[in-house]
């Protein structure tokens, strides 16, 4: 079927893994793009620019598309000329492309010519004009110049600005906020983020395998585990090995057990914001509980260190992890229960921060964020990976879209989390082997030298949403590209598209029930 | 609301002990660089935290020192909303380009005597991606720092010694 529609200008071949692949001629862009967004109705997962120009004399532009019928995704690779540096932008037909096509301008002077939004995204401070740290000839540092402001929209007459941040009155991340308001009433928000951005990415260029594990680990510490999920499986899809049956259970339980902590900590983060300061101790007193299983289970608070390509660094002593599980499944259904009965909290919550169907589809929300918007996404399922496909579980989506529906969503998935923890465990004692990877213990660099060159992604849900690794290896067994789109850097603009409409006050609410990072997606 | 505030005060076990939380402080003591101001209050410290670029997880570390099981208001520290009010910085993060200006304009508005405490590897100049281009080398480059407490990130319990360790 998609071969068919767009024969006209791609012919289409598929991999291994049931990917299909296909080059575009730049000129031929935005029309593939309408056809592929617009009438097929395929979700953008990721666009990665890749500077070729000493071999091939290009930029390798390539955009991930997820297929809906099938677990597998469509590549479009599109060569541009490595002279002019432009081409026409996707962003028209796929408002999803926005921030990618923006980052690859800012960081490898790529122009996408006919993008809505020409300033810069990520490298908006002191930067000297031309440089883009990600091009191969680029120098490693440079000086820093005046401080350049970031030139946020005018606003209209009888409107206030409010700017908030880049340091928050609270222990958070930092970002700017750009209020226009009327009144107490938001009419519109931009949102200067990639104040964090310590340039990962060109960091883990040349670096052997084992090296960018523990980068991917670090790029966010409240999503580790995520991150190096889909790291390994983005190396195993290269290497082509097969994880072992007790390594994918295991995964599935520290994925969820991730899920879970930051679940749980943004029920008390939710309270948090409408001043219910019980609520606020309960969440944070079994947040703390869970970081203290994970702490006793992998020696990290944060379930760092655990994975590694092709399965675990060890065995799971998952035996005793039953008892906190039965408490904290206790312990949140009372909290969730107290909450989703207590008419002045839900109060706030209802209809505040609305984001309905399809400006969710368009910006390309994932995770709690599109579940809540009646989007039925979550990688687990749609792109099977770790042992998800063989346990029971369910996706739960509400449709309202607002603060109330995510708190909602997340409860539910609270409940599918402790589910899979305890079918995963069940599974993990009943099998007779204990190995956990395929790979030869020891000497892991050894192992990844054996490696083959090539190119691949891994794709795991985070408690955000689905996170995606790119990642290429070269002939030597070293990161030639490494480029990581996670579950916020795809829901920040759909937080920007909830808050027009509300009163200011709630915009810490509205926030909150999001729950983004900043650190992995400014990188 | 009842239910929950009766079963947290009546059923809930006893809050898990700090000690068995110490693991991912594995790696090392705190340390004094430079001697505290003169002057410094040393008696119900105000505290201002500053992410410069963390991975969030120093970050988490500091908010769970709110929570009822390390409870850190007990010892006389507290956490304030700005600078202002602040005694003392706690630091976050390897001070990255985007954030320097940020940094240095909350310290100015730290009034003096102030104390600048570097939480984690990364603020204390030996983070994991050192030498990346927008990356930062830690806070010292940028204000007098007065106490590190290394780790990736130094646990709750760490952090919390070494911040009694600076009270008089
Ligand atoms: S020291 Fe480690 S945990 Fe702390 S901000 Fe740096 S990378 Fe994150």
């Amino acid at each position: 079927m998609i071969r068919k529609v767009l024969s006209a200008w791609v012919s289409l071949k598929s991999d291994r893994q049931g990917n299909l692949w296909g080059t575009v001629l730049p000129e031929q862009g935005p029309e593939v793009a309408q056809v592929v967004h617009g009438q097929l109705g395929l979700p953008l997962t990721m666009m990665v620019a890749v500077d070729e120009r000493a071999k091939s004399g290009v930029y390798r532009l390539t955009y991930l598309f997820s297929l809906i019928d099938k677990p597998a995704f469509l590549a479009l690779e599109m060569a541009v000329d490595g002279q002019a540096a432009e081409y026409p932008s996707w962003t028209p037909a796929v408002p999803a492309a926005n921030w990618h096509e923006r980052e690859a301008r800012d960081l490898l002077g790529v122009v996408p010519v006919g993008h809505p939004d020409p300033r810069r995204l990520v490298l908006h401070g002191n930067w000297p004009h031309g440089y883009h740290p990600l091009r191969q000839d680029a120098p490693s540092e440079v000086a820093a110049t005046a401080p350049r402001r970031f030139s946020f929209r005018p606003p209209g007459e009888e409107a206030m600005q409010i700017p908030v941040g880049p340091i928050h009155a609270g222990i958070i991340e930092p970002g700017h906020f750009r209020f226009t308001a009327v009144g107490e009433q938001i009419q519109a928000l931009e949102a200067n983020l990639f104040y964090t951005h310590r340039g990962i990415e060109k960091w883990c260029e040349g670096k052997p395998v084992m090296t960018v594990l523990a980068a991917a680990e670090r790029l966010c510490g409240v999503c580790s585990l995520t991150n190096s999920l889909a790291f390994c499986q983005a190396v195993e899809a290269i290497a082509k090995v097969e994880v072992p049956p007790a390594a994918r259970y295991g995964r599935v339980l520290l994925c969820e057990l991730e899920r879970l902590y930051n679940h749980i900590g943004d029920l008390g983060n939710i309270c948090a914001g409408t001043a219910v300061a019980l609520g606020t101790m309960a969440g944070t007193r079994i947040k703390e509980q869970l970081q203290q299983l994970n702490d006793a289970l992998t020696g990290s608070r944060f379930l760092r260190g655990i994975l590694v390509p092709g399965g675990l660094r060890r065995p799971l002593a998952a035996e005793g992890i039953d008892k906190v599980l039965r408490e904290v499944r206790r312990d949140a259904a009372m909290l969730a229960d107290t909450l989703l009965g207590h008419a002045s909290f839900m109060d706030r919550l209802d209809h505040t921060g609305i984001v309905d169907r399809a400006t969710a589809w368009r910006l390309g929300a994932v995770g709690v964020a599109a579940r809540a918007s009646g989007i039925d996404r979550d990688c687990r399922r749609d792109h099977p990976h770790a042992a998800y496909h063989e346990l029971r579980w369910q996706v739960p989506v509400h449709q309202e879209g607002d603060v109330a529906a995510r708190l909602k969503v997340r409860i539910e998935e609270i409940e599918q989390s402790l589910s899979l923890i305890e079918q995963a465990r069940a599974a993990l004692l009943a099998m007779a082997t204990t190995t956990t990877t395929t790979m030869k213990p020891g000497d892991w660099a050894a192992v990844i030298d054996e490696y083959p060159a090539g190119r691949g992604w891994g794709v795991a849900e985070s408690p955000r949403g689905e996170t995606v690794h790119w990642l290429e290896i070269d002939a030597q067994g070293l990161v030639s590209r490494y480029r990581v789109r996670t579950g916020s850097y795809a829901n920040w603009p759909v937080v920007v598209a909830a808050v027009p409409g509300n009163m200011v006050p709630d915009f810490p609410l509205i926030n909150k029930s999001f729950e983004l990072c900043y650190a992995c997606s400014d990188r | 609301m009842f239910r929950l505030l009766w079963h947290h005060l009546a059923k809930t076990p006893p809050s898990p002990p700090i000690a068995a939380a110490q693991t991912d402080g594995h790696a090392g003591e705190a340390v004094l660089v430079r001697p505290l101001p003169d002057g410094w209050c040393g008696t119900s410290v105000h505290m201002r935290h500053v992410d410069c670029g963390s991975c969030n997880g120093c970050d988490w570390e500091l908010s769970a020192l709110l929570n009822p099981v390390y409870d850190i208001q007990r010892y006389g520290l507290d956490f304030v909303a700005s600078p202002r009010h602040a005694d003392l910085l706690l630091v976050t993060g390897s001070v990255t380009r985007h954030l320097q200006e940020a940094l240095t304009m909350t310290y100015e508005a730290t009034p003096d005597p102030k104390v600048v405490v570097a939480v984690g590897d990364c603020a204390c100049g030996a983070g994991p991606f050192s030498g990346a281009y927008a990356c930062g080398t830690g806070a010292e480059d940028h204000v007098p720092v007065h106490l590190k407490i290394p780790g990736c990130p130094p646990s709750p319990a760490m952090i919390i010694a070494a911040l009694r360790a600076l009270l008089k």
